[in-house]
């Protein structure tokens, strides 16, 4: 609108301390329009302090951003009208009903008080949040207040978004709705900025990717590019019987190369570049009368990306989202 | 995961249609000027009042007890009879349960910083100090429930000032202009402290003895000279006195003065600093 580059955020070298910590020690992005960038990272890597300076919530202490074009310190206002955001807490008033939250924000935003409350009307429908419209969202389960969040967030449809850890906590079913929204969201032309520490996530939604760890920015590029730069893609073999591992690891040693063992006694790893490959290594290995219950042929996960550029595993648990089940999220 | 399809809740794939509906359907309105956006945070904190009733009692409960137990127990060794007692505590208690409740403007900033409500307020492109002054108008209206419900307990009790409904009405406009200005005070406090227990009792060490160390409950006659002399300049004392002044109909302009001008000082001191603060985060 204001601008013609086709960057929606452009940030050199962002630094943030509190106190005697670095929190952002040197953070360039670049993302472009209409993409949905995440920026990966455990807890306490810096994600948050990055989103709230682009927000313009606080003022890097060095570096420069530029939002939509505008300037975040200089032009902090521009940069307001232009974006919004769904922070890690719920951003939404626990006090307040479904209804009166949306209404707030539309008011807030420059609706008059009729296109308000029909814009309240809409989103709430449009969110299967409609029977919940009246009760006040501290009784709101989390994915509820989630999706109420977002709601929020495009009660005026904002150019760009950002979303901190939006399904932090919530259980599978929530976080799968939160993923379809976003999706739709996209296909609408919004630009997002995804920070998440679940791997999956960023793997399932975001078209770049940068890894932050320690408030720097350690690696940067599309899913495909990061797991590529860890290497070849990997068979994933599963025993019913954890006795006949010693035997599968044999045969797949001699089929494909050297064979890990995870932690699961009934687990196996081997690194297979070629498909037909590790075909052939499952058929081999079935021959030999060693129980299969499955495998899989995939590239490197994001977790091991993680692992293989800070030399520690993600934090966020045991790897996967699903992992997180409390539907209640903590406040 | 097991999830049944029963299970799918109240979201549906078909709902995708929906949403993106939703989000292409509307255009950017021009944002609102400083005034709308302050008295739709007004809005926000008369909901508050409407979900949570329970915080009025607070303001109401404790000043009919004081109104109820100084009238009864101490009006007739104090004025010689309670009736007498009750036309010179009624304006005093009116100016204290007031102030007493602008410590909670402060309590009530604070609770809302640990929530994430406040950083989307502060990423919305509005007037900076739209939330902070339009929650104080909207505590101005407690300020006003607060301060009717002693008039008429008053009443009630037989208290009938010689000004009628119009001097009542200007000694409540006024201290409740005065409550205004003070209520800077806690909301700096409560941008600066870190819990809102720590404003709650920073708050009450500061006008609990202020407000006993005026002419609220007792002519500074009595008292010793250097006690008497900072009662009588304490800006409660001025704000007492004007209210009674106003209520009985032969209030001083000078007093009205002082306590208007203290409410400009308050506000032009701390709400800046409060903005500021707010601001930052």
């Amino acid at each position: 609108m204001t601008t013609t580059s086709s960057l929606a955020i452009e940030a050199t070298g962002l630094v943030k301390s509190f106190d005697q910590t670095r929190a952002v020690d040197g953070v360039d992005l670049a993302v472009r329009r209409g993409s949905v960038y995440g920026v990966l990272g455990p807890n306490g890597a810096g994600k948050t302090t990055t989103i709230r300076m682009l927000a313009t919530l606080i003022r890097p202490d060095a570096g420069t951003a530029r939002v939509l074009g505008h300037d975040i310190v200089q032009e902090a206002h521009a940069v307001r009208a232009l974006v919004s955001l769904t922070g890690q807490l719920a951003s939404v008033d626990e006090d307040l009903t479904g209804r009166e939250n949306l209404i707030l924000l539309g008011r807030l935003l420059g609706l008059g008080r009729p296109a308000a409350k029909a814009r309240a009307t809409e989103l709430l429908e449009a969110f299967g949040l409609a029977e919940a419209a009246g009760r006040l969202v501290k009784q709101y389960s989390g994915g509820m207040r989630r999706r109420l969040d977002i709601a929020a967030s495009i009660v005026v449809t904002p150019e760009l978004m950002f979303l901190d850890e939006p399904t932090t906590g919530l259980d599978p079913r929530s976080r799968n709705q939160v993923w379809d929204i976003i999706r739709a969201l996209v296909a609408e032309g919004t630009t997002i900025l995804l920070c998440t520490q679940y791997l999956e996530e960023a793997d399932q939604l975001a078209d770049g990717i940068a890894v932050i760890d320690d408030g720097r920015v350690i690696a940067e590029g599309t899913p495909g590019q990061l797991k590529a730069s860890v290497g070849t893609g990997a068979l994933h073999v599963r025993l019913l019987d954890p006795g006949q591992r010693t035997a599968a690891e044999q045969v797949l040693a001699r089929e494909l190369g050297t064979v890990t063992l995870p932690a699961d006694p009934a687990a196996l790893s081997v690194s297979c570049a070629e498909a037909d490959r590790g075909a052939e290594a499952i058929a081999v290995l079935a021959r030999s009368g060693v129980r299969i219950a499955d495998f899989a042929l995939g590239q490197p996960s994001l977790d091991e990306v993680f692992l293989a550029l800070t030399g520690h595993p993600a934090e966020a648990g045991p790897g996967e989202p699903t992992a997180a089940v409390e539907e209640e999220e903590v406040v | 995961m097991s999830a049944s399809p029963t299970m799918q809740g109240s979201f549906t794939p078909a709902d995708e249609a929906a949403v993106r509906r939703a989000i292409s359907s509307t255009s950017r309105p021009p944002a609102p000027g400083p005034l709308s956006a302050a008295l739709t945070f007004g809005w926000r904190g008369m909901l508050k009042v409407k979900h949570v009733p329970e915080q009025l009692l607070d303001v109401t409960i404790t000043p009919v007890m004081f109104v109820l137990m100084f009238t009864y127990l101490f009006g007739g060794a104090i004025a010689g009879s309670t009736g007498e007692y009750l036309d010179y505590i009624l304006p005093g208690i009116l100016v204290m349960s007031v102030l007493f409740t602008t410590v909670y403007s402060g309590v009530a900033l604070n609770t809302d910083l640990t929530k994430g409500v406040v950083d989307r307020f502060r990423s919305l492109p509005i007037w900076r100090p739209a939330p902070l002054l339009g929650s104080l108008l909207g505590d101005s209206v407690r300020y006003l429930i607060s301060g009717t419900v002693i008039i008429l307990l008053g009443v009630v009790l037989g208290y009938r000032p010689d000004a009628g409904v119009v001097g009542v009405l200007a000694a409540l406009a006024l201290v409740v202009v005065f409550a205004f200005g003070l209520s800077w005070v806690f909301t700096t406090l409560g941008l600066v402290l870190r819990s809102p227990n720590a404003v709650m009792n920073a708050g009450f060490m500061g006008i609990f003895p202020l407000t006993f160390l005026s002419n609220v409950f007792v002519d500074p006659e009595t008292l010793p000279s250097a006690l008497e002399a900072f009662v009588r300049v304490n800006p409660i004392s001025i704000l007492a006195t004007a209210s009674r002044g106003l209520m009985e109909g032969n209030a001083e302009g000078g007093d009205i003065a002082v306590v208007l001008a203290v409410a400009v000082a308050l506000t032009a001191v701390f709400a800046p600093m409060t903005t500021r603060r707010y601001r930052r985060g």
